[in-house]
């Protein structure tokens, strides 16, 4: 298929995108739902692997032919490595929020009893499932312990599709507060000797909650922050090391967005909010870029269309038109983006003649980004 | 309204709203995720919780109103406290952040509560259609699926009588149906076959017709050459122009072949109706995109009521 004349990539930003690839350890694709993300980050792990690094990607809910490709067809906690004709490796796994949890628990429980008891309990099990951030924590989760338990070069790593999409910079934060939260200090007061008084309010709200929810359900809550008591200590240093890696020199953070402008808002919102965090975007790819035909401006050509209505020739310009002023737009909006993340690279990915679900489709997009 | 992230959902919602309204239905549409899309569709600035008019009705056209609102749990939970005579540690429950606490005691209690305030709206009669816009796909499976979970996990009290009525809504398909919002690519077809039968198997819930949404439109001409064309009307082309031509025609004709690929997958897995909407060449909807959208959909409902059954 002839995808037309996509803006040639500048070979300043290709290096750049190389660079990424060949120098960092770690590298974070985020951006809002329904942009690519789990495909570009796939892509990013493939170009590692070539260029001779031991790549590992963890994704989150692929797609189901993107996931066969990676050898994902099995829900697997622990990667898999996909054979290929490149001179480093290339690894794959698939994001488990429960037994990445799960496994957090058995590592910071004092004594194997107090494991069993937290993974037995029905509010802990709610926990994966229920609490929000707890999925993109357990996705920086698992990018630390890859990090530094297994040896890889180079980590890639797809963020959840969550409206919040970068809950993951406060999921760590979020959960210690959670674990500490000022009602499981009441709960568990009783054998902490605090004021009557505090164990007094706890008594009313816990009432409260059980006229609303029942009492069972308020029971499992309170045994499970009994049981977990004096392992938020462990928790809040586990998250303020994954916090500092994700800071830190080796960490790459690239933003993954398509030319609409509501996704390009996202977007904005998302370098923002990374740079209130201290962190600097690396890249910026855009996905799903309609190619420009001509070099004429799309209301010129539009003019024409008109002019010639009626005509074959009238049509084939009223297509063109039709292009050209959807390209000029996306320009537009993806300009003002590539400005605001300055001086990261940037790629365009053209729209592709079908969904990218192999290796093959994997290739043809590193093409638009890396250095060839 | 229920389709994968990506997709044009709240587009849609917004498409559907117009729609109803120019049928004389007034319409509310019920975000759930603070998003502010929708009201930039209609040309307003954002949304709250309480009730805006995105569009007044009565004009030349005969429209109805077109309103939204946002719902979040936290109001929701407020609003749910004070109707049941709870309102003084409402308050303090949200502010405190124990509802997380409670929502991960008791998992679909914040769906529950969010899908227990839409089905108060539709008791009230406040419009004659209240349209969803539910979180991404994958998620609006578990939102809808809350009430069956939920009564699994809490035996009594007044969230269980909540869910029990929220049930009672969904499985009403005179009364509730969930439209599916997808586009012509292979990926999004399979997901949106996908979340149709897991709505069906485990929520119980009625499908409409499915919307196929960002379709390009058909042009005929396409496959002429551009300088034979051009000499047959008379017109002199410019220096590159017949390849910038050949290419853009080209590239539509290649895009349409597998769009109706996609198109034809989706019908063989999905035995639903569909409603195609226009991708209209532009990157934002505005008013004006919206009434072309709104017109098409109304079309295309047309042709199908036309069809013989």
């Amino acid at each position: 298929m002839r995808l037309g004349a996509v803006t040639t990539p500048a070979a300043a930003d290709t290096a750049a995108f190389d660079d990424l690839v060949r120098e960092r350890s770690i590298v974070v694709c985020c951006g809002s739902g329904g942009v690519g993300k789990t495909t570009t980050a796939a892509v990013v792990a493939l170009e590692g692997a070539r260029r001779g690094r031991r790549t590992v990607v963890v994704t989150i809910d692929p797609a189901r032919r993107l996931a066969d490709a990676l050898g994902l067809a099995g829900l697997s906690d622990t990667p898999s490595r996909i054979d290929g004709d490149w001179p480093g490796e290339l690894w794959a796994t698939m994001l488990d929020t429960k037994s990445t949890f799960d496994s957090l628990v058995a590592k910071y429980a004092s004594t194997p009893e107090q494991g069993r008891r937290i993974l037995a309990n029905r509010f802990y099990r709610n926990i994966s499932g229920a609490l929000s951030g707890t999925q993109e924590y357990m996705a920086m989760e698992k990018l630390y312990e890859l990090h530094e338990e297994s040896n890889f070069d180079l980590v890639v790593v797809d963020t959840p599709p969550t409206r919040n999409a970068l809950d993951f910079l406060d999921a760590p934060r979020r959960l210690s507060r959670f674990l500490e939260h000022r009602l499981f200090r009441m709960l568990v007061a009783p054998s902490r000797g605090m004021l009557k008084a505090v164990n007094v309010a706890a008594q009313a709200f816990l009432r409260t909650v059980s006229r609303v929810v029942g009492g069972e359900v308020v029971d499992d809550a309170i045994a499970f922050f009994q049981a977990f008591e004096g392992m938020e200590e462990g928790f809040r240093q586990r998250a303020a090391r994954v916090n500092e890696l994700l800071a830190a020199d080796g960490t790459a953070f690239v933003l993954v967005a398509s030319p609409r402008r509501d996704t390009v808002d996202e977007a904005h919102f998302f370098a923002d909010r990374l740079r209130e965090a201290g962190i600097t975007v690396r890249g910026l790819i855009v996905n799903r870029v309609h190619p420009r035909f001509g070099a004429g401006l799309p209301e010129a050509v539009a003019e024409r269309a008109a002019t010639l209505a009626g005509s074959d020739i009238g049509a084939l310009y009223a297509n063109l038109a039709d292009f050209e002023l959807v390209a000029s737009r996306e320009h537009g909006h993806v300009a003002g983006l590539a400005a605001a993340v300055a001086p990261a690279p940037m790629a365009w990915v053209p729209f592709l003649r079908s969904d990218v679900h192999d290796i093959d489709g994997m290739a043809q997009v590193a093409d638009h980004i890396f250095t060839r | 309204m229920a389709g994968k992230g990506g997709v044009g959902k709240t587009t849609v919602s917004a498409t559907v709203a117009r729609a109803a309204a120019l049928c004389g239905l007034s319409t509310l549409v019920v975000e759930v995720e603070g998003k502010s899309g929708l009201a930039a569709m209609f040309g307003r600035r954002s949304l709250g919780y309480d009730e805006v008019v995105l569009a007044a009705g009565g004009g030349p056209d005969g429209a109805a109103d077109v309103r939204a609102r946002t719902l979040t749990a936290d109001n929701a939970l407020v609003e749910y406290l004070k109707d049941h005579g709870l309102s003084r540690v409402s308050q303090r429950l949200v502010s405190s952040g124990a509802l997380d606490i409670v929502a991960t005691a008791a998992p679909g209690i914040k769906d529950i509560l969010l899908l227990g305030k839409v089905k108060q709206i539709e008791r009230s009669g406040v419009a004659d259609l209240v349209i969803l816009d539910a979180p991404a796909a994958g998620h609006a499976i578990t939102f809808l699926q809350s009430a069956r979970s939920l009564l699994d996990s809490v035996g009594v009290g007044p969230i269980n009588a909540q869910a029990r009525d929220v049930l009672e809504l969904l499985e009403d398909h005179q009364r509730c149906q969930v439209m599916l919002v997808t586009v012509p690519e292979e990926t999004p077809v399979n997901e949106a076959a996908e979340t149709a039968f897991s709505l069906e198997d485990k929520v119980g819930i009625g499908l409409g017709p499915i919307v196929v949404n960002a379709v390009y439109p058909h042009v005929d001409g396409l496959d002429t050459d551009p300088v034979a064309a051009a000499a047959a009307a008379g017109v002199t082309l410019r220096p590159g122009e017949a390849e910038a031509l050949a290419s853009a025609a080209s590239f539509r004709r290649d895009r349409l072949t597998l769009q109706d690929e996609q198109l034809s997958r989706l019908a063989d897995q999905l035995p639903l109706p569909q409603l195609r909407l226009p991708f209209l060449f532009t990157t934002e909807i505005g008013p004006a995109e919206l009434d072309r959208l709104a017109r098409a959909l109304l079309a295309d409902i047309d042709a199908l009521a036309r069809l013989p059954l």
